[in-house]
């Protein structure tokens, strides 16, 4: 007894130690976000507080030295390359995905599937490069400049594809087996099994998916850096140059000072607030799906 | 006559289905290619160890493969341990449905997602002015150890759930304490996972610029400290290609060194897991 209380406490000092590192180290890792947010607030504060809100749409252009700061032409050319590769990389990506799961041979499917992994895999930087020396000369070729924000949306394009995809195929392998015989059972032909069965299942599946891409392409910066050529200029039509609010960051940041560099940390804040609300979005019905999927 | 109209209606999906995947593996197929085929040439041992010249158009990479080791050195050395930690707690100091462990995952799910050059200017910010550690290796590798975290602690935690409940129970009824259960038992089962995790993160931070082009800055020569500013091979490629007129050759052999290392990463972990799931479903 006597023995065995000794033994107690000196196992007790341990594991308090232990278990209170291990908060801590918690408590660090969660607390990030905050502290990212926190400071993003810091150094945005100046802006908010002597340009205000209200500038950043009404200012007549983007001329940081000379006090306007209209990032509304940023704000178009983000929403514009946003828009078009999901468009794009939505159907692509679902198709690839059911293709992989229904229509290619096994071995083909699963090769399929790696390299897409792969693809998920590189750098935006190479995308980037491999935009800039091949695919803008390309458009140039066709309708010149070629930086453009149709270079920008071929690009975001072929990086979301992997992660619509991926998020796609894990849904349909969670299909019950028992639909899928229940559909053969029936005499379904294998569209209207996955027009009537799979695609209704998998909906939550392949929205997350979407979300997520959409995320991937809001924040996505030295690609379209790359190959849209960079002009502000509000875009008028898919060959015209743009600037996203990500590439007008990673350009200027480098020699902002004052006004103009919390100017760039409120356009940082608005994007951290873009990606949280779809990865939220995507959280929020991944967990509603999960909880219909048990019950 | 009712098959042989739903065979017909099948052509329409199946030729559609065929031809959005081969759009999806001509632009892979043509981007590798490309790389290979221009890269190759200019790719030679002296190329890997030797210093830049002429502003990159000539010369090699050595202080830029150095400079990638220690930002992604740093990296690795400050998240490992703050993941395994944090992954420890969610695993086997809270119950799934804890609330602190759900807002802890819950917050590093969002940091999951926040864009890269969000991360730069937060690194810019606190590293780079707030600790006054400007421009260099240690800002860098701190802001995307910041960045890895999220996709670690997911991976390790995991990997630790995936352990099965009767090793802890008779851990438990032998007496054990947690800090001994952990040592002994927990850890060796979860090395798999962590190797992956670390692996993963490690894959991630290799892969990033824009994190990285405000916080361990553009110097191409070779970093004597970790407080000297250095080039990751990631900024060399997006500086050769966009400040450097006839860089192209170079960005073409770095950016194949940089998918080549990539690739080498990628395959480990997927050898590992395999490897891991047929190790655990041998029979007792």
């Amino acid at each position: 007894m006597i023995s065995s209380s000794s033994n107690i406490s000196s196992r007790s000092t341990s594991e308090g130690l232990l278990s209170w590192t291990v908060r801590l180290l918690a408590l660090m890792a969660g607390g990030l976000l905050l502290l990212v947010v926190l400071f993003l607030f810091r150094e945005a504060w100046p802006a908010l507080q002597h340009i205000g809100v209200a500038r950043f749409f009404s200012d007549p252009g983007w001329y940081p030295t000379e006090d306007a700061y209209r990032l509304t032409p940023m704000i178009w050319g983000t929403v514009w390359a946003t828009a078009g590769s999901i468009l794009l990389a939505s159907p692509l990506g679902i198709l690839s995905a059911l293709f992989c799961h229904f229509y290619a041979p096994p071995l083909l499917g699963r090769w399929y599937r790696r390299m897409v992994e792969l693809l998920a895999g590189i750098p935006s930087v190479v995308f980037g490069f491999w935009g800039l020396v091949v695919l803008v000369p390309l458009i140039g070729r066709w309708h010149p400049p070629g930086p453009s924000l149709l270079a920008g949306i071929l690009i975001l394009t072929l990086m979301i594809i992997p992660t619509i995809m991926l998020v796609a195929h894990a849904s349909m392998a969670q299909v019950p087996v028992a639909y899928i015989h229940s559909a053969t059972a029936l005499g379904f032909s294998r569209w209207s099994m996955i027009w009537h069965v799979i695609l209704p299942t998998t909906k939550v599946g392949l929205f997350t998916g979407i979300l997520l891409g959409l995320a991937r392409a809001l924040g996505e910066t030295m690609a379209v850096l790359m190959v849209c050529g960079n002009v502000v200029r509000t875009p008028s039509h898919l060959f015209d140059p743009i600037r996203t609010l990500t590439a007008n960051i990673a350009l200027e940041m480098a020699y902002a000072l004052g006004q103009h560099r919390a100017a760039l940390f409120v356009s940082g804040l608005l994007l951290l607030g873009l990606a949280m609300l779809c990865v939220g979005m995507a959280e929020g019905l991944r967990y509603r799906n999960a909880y219909v999927a048990t019950k | 006559m009712l098959r042989q109209s739903r065979h017909v209606q099948e052509y329409g999906p199946t030729a559609i289905i065929w031809a959005a995947a081969t759009m999806v593996v001509v632009p892979f197929f043509w981007l590798m290619g490309d790389l290979l085929w221009n890269g190759w040439n200019h790719l030679s041992l002296s190329f890997l160890f030797s210093a830049p010249q002429n502003a990159g158009r000539e010369g090699g990479i050595g202080p830029i493969l150095m400079s990638t080791l220690l930002v992604v050195g740093v990296c690795m050395g400050v998240a490992v341990p703050i993941g395994l930690g944090t992954a420890l707690f969610l695993s086997e100091y809270t119950r799934q449905d804890h609330a602190l462990g759900r807002l802890i995952r819950a917050s590093l799910d969002v940091l999951a997602g926040v864009p890269s050059i969000v991360f730069g200017l937060f690194g810019n910010a606190l590293f780079c002015q707030a600790l006054g550690l400007g421009f260099s290796i240690l800002s860098g590798g701190l802001t995307l150890a910041c960045m890895v975290l999220p996709i670690l602690i997911r991976t390790v935690e995991e990997s630790f759930r995936a352990i099965s409940r009767d090793q802890r129970l008779s851990a438990a009824a032998l007496g054990l304490s947690t800090p001994t259960t952990i040592r002994t038992i927990l850890l060796p089962a979860a090395i798999p996972g962590l190797l992956v995790g670390g692996i993963l993160g490690l894959g991630r931070a290799i892969a990033e610029t824009a994190a990285l082009i405000f916080t361990s800055g553009y110097v191409d020569r070779m970093p004597e400290s970790l407080m000297d500013s250095g080039r990751t091979l990631a900024v060399h490629i997006y500086d050769l290609a966009m400040n450097v007129a006839g860089g192209n050759p170079n960005a073409y052999a770095t950016a194949l060194v940089l998918v080549g290392l990539l690739l080498i990463i990628n395959l480990s972990s997927s050898w590992i897991t395999t490897r891991w799931t047929s190790f655990n479903q041998l029979p007792a």
